[in-house]
């Protein structure tokens, strides 16, 4: 039986789909079979960052009005045989779908995956009710704002009422020269305020961008720092203990030296 | 209450008994005497009749009591000997004078309390707090905290570490930083001083919070 896990933050943009494509992959690539499921009904994205967006036939709302079976709505990944999607309708909205048949759907999908990682929208309504309801565990993804954070602490007390285990936070998009300068939220400052455990940090990147758009998650490229960071996230998930990552990372010409030797 | 009277007229042997009913308007209640009495008026002369008024559950403040007496004095002969209401069914939700509670009221929660609420934990930005008496929180006030709701400008707001996004006490409110900046490691509390919001160490409070018990050493 596995275990599903829902990727929410509340205010929009801060990256969920990013975050649910790139732990999906990272968990592949470490050899768990895995099911992403986009409920952004209306506006899918998840499809198009994994780079499957030519491959879907059916979609979440087509599974719960019995359209189709599961299985069949069902994209499997270009890059890994245990890598799978549900991909959300993009003609519908998020009030033609109940939380008690997403609930359904994701319990129909839980004994053949390790993991089933559900992509939530952004908002507290409908959308919201939707993803959290199949869902045994949280992801919070925030940012290191003050918007973000509010809303992240909004969802957290929504999900402390709904009886599910205590939600794990990801900082995302953290710049570390902003926080040097001390113009960015503390890490630390945010933990103390949202009081849940961090399980990954996430540094700003603009390969992600990039790999977004060419339909390619992050996490299979490793030049980049966000890479490393969502395969922490995904050893996290696994249960090892992996230290945080260094954000500081010196890229002077000493250190590139040491690092095209091999040194570094 | 259609068709039916609020107020029943007994006899008894030591005088008349009116049950007036306790779920329709008082004012009502009054007209419909005013009617009644005015219909039997004939029936109300001759000696004095003792008057036995039971209320029910109502309560009433002793000017209306008054009323109800200047409309039966009308009647000569009638002399009003009580006027009684049951007794206030024991108060169902009596809370403590002081709650404790813990955990962290976190964006777009509201507490709200009756009395004096002791927070063990944190209030986070957009966070709500709102009691009748004083607010204590052992952790961060990030919220706002209304003290003192119900108009009482003698409550105050204490937190371990004071940084609130707005305080109220009775009907003043305060922003902080733009009003005044705390940042001190030591807890503090915020209470009115002729009637703006000041902030001090909370080993101040007996100052002014002459009632409770000073410890003057042994």
């Amino acid at each position: 039986m596995g275990e599903a896990i829902v990727v929410t933050s509340g205010k929009g943009g801060v990256g969920k789909t990013t975050t649910t494509a790139n732990l999906g992959t990272a968990l592949a690539l470490m050899g768990k079979k895995v099911c992403m499921v986009d409920t952004d009904i209306g506006l899918r994205n998840l499809d198009v960052v994994m780079g499957l967006e030519n491959r879907i036939i059916y979609d979440l709302i087509d599974v719960a009005e019995g359209r189709c079976r599961v299985n069949q709505a069902l994209v499997k990944d270009k890059r890994f045989d245990e890598l799978y999607m549900l991909p959300a309708a993009q003609t519908k909205d998020k009030n033609d779908i109940s939380p008690e048949q997403v609930r359904q759907i994701i319990e129909s999908l839980k004994p053949d995956f390790d993991y089933v990682i559900i992509d939530c929208p952004a908002g507290i309504e409908q959308g919201f009710r939707n993803a959290v309801a199949g869902a045994d565990q949280a992801i919070i993804v925030t940012t290191p704002e003050n918007a973000a954070v509010r809303d992240a602490d909004r969802v957290i007390g929504l999900l402390e009422k709904s009886k599910m285990a205590a939600p794990k936070l990801v900082i995302n998009r953290i710049r570390p020269n902003l926080l040097k300068s001390g113009d960015m939220l503390e890490i630390d400052d945010i933990c103390q305020v949202l009081a849940i455990d961090l399980i990954g940090i996430v540094p700003d990147d603009e390969l992600v961008i990039k790999a977004a758009n060419q339909g390619e998650p992050t996490v299979m490229n490793l030049d980049s720092r966000a890479a490393i960071a969502y395969r922490n996230i995904a050893r996290r998930i696994l249960g090892e203990t992996v230290p945080l990552m260094q954000l500081d990372e010196k890229t002077g010409m000493f250190r590139r030296v040491k690092k095209f030797l091999g040194m570094g | 209450m259609a068709g039916k009277s609020p107020i029943i007229i007994k006899g008894v042997k030591e005088g008349l008994i009116f049950l007036l009913d306790d779920q329709c308007d008082f004012v009502t209640l009054l007209d419909d005497l005013n009617a009644k009495l005015d219909k039997h008026e004939q029936q109300f002369t001759g000696p004095i009749v003792h008057v036995f008024l039971k209320l029910g559950s109502r309560q009433l403040e002793d000017e209306d009591k008054e009323r109800l007496r200047a409309v039966i004095k009308r009647q000569g002969n009638l002399l009003v000997q009580s006027i009684e209401s049951d007794p206030l069914p024991p108060d169902a939700d009596a809370k403590p004078a002081l709650y404790t509670m813990t955990g962290i009221v976190r964006s777009g929660q509201t507490v709200e309390y009756t009395g004096n609420l002791v927070l063990l934990g944190d209030v986070n930005p957009g966070g709500t707090l709102r009691c009748t008496g004083d607010i204590y929180v052992l952790g961060a006030m990030r919220g706002m905290a209304h003290a003192g709701s119900a108009g009482d400008d003698h409550a105050i707001i204490a937190a371990s570490l004071m940084t609130p996004t707005q305080l109220r006490i009775a009907d003043v409110i305060s922003r902080p930083p733009d009003e005044w900046a705390s940042g001190d490691p030591w807890m503090e509390y915020a209470f009115l001083r002729d009637g703006t919001m000041a902030i001090d160490k909370m080993a101040s409070l007996g100052r002014h919070r002459k009632e409770v018990m000073q410890f003057k050493g042994v």
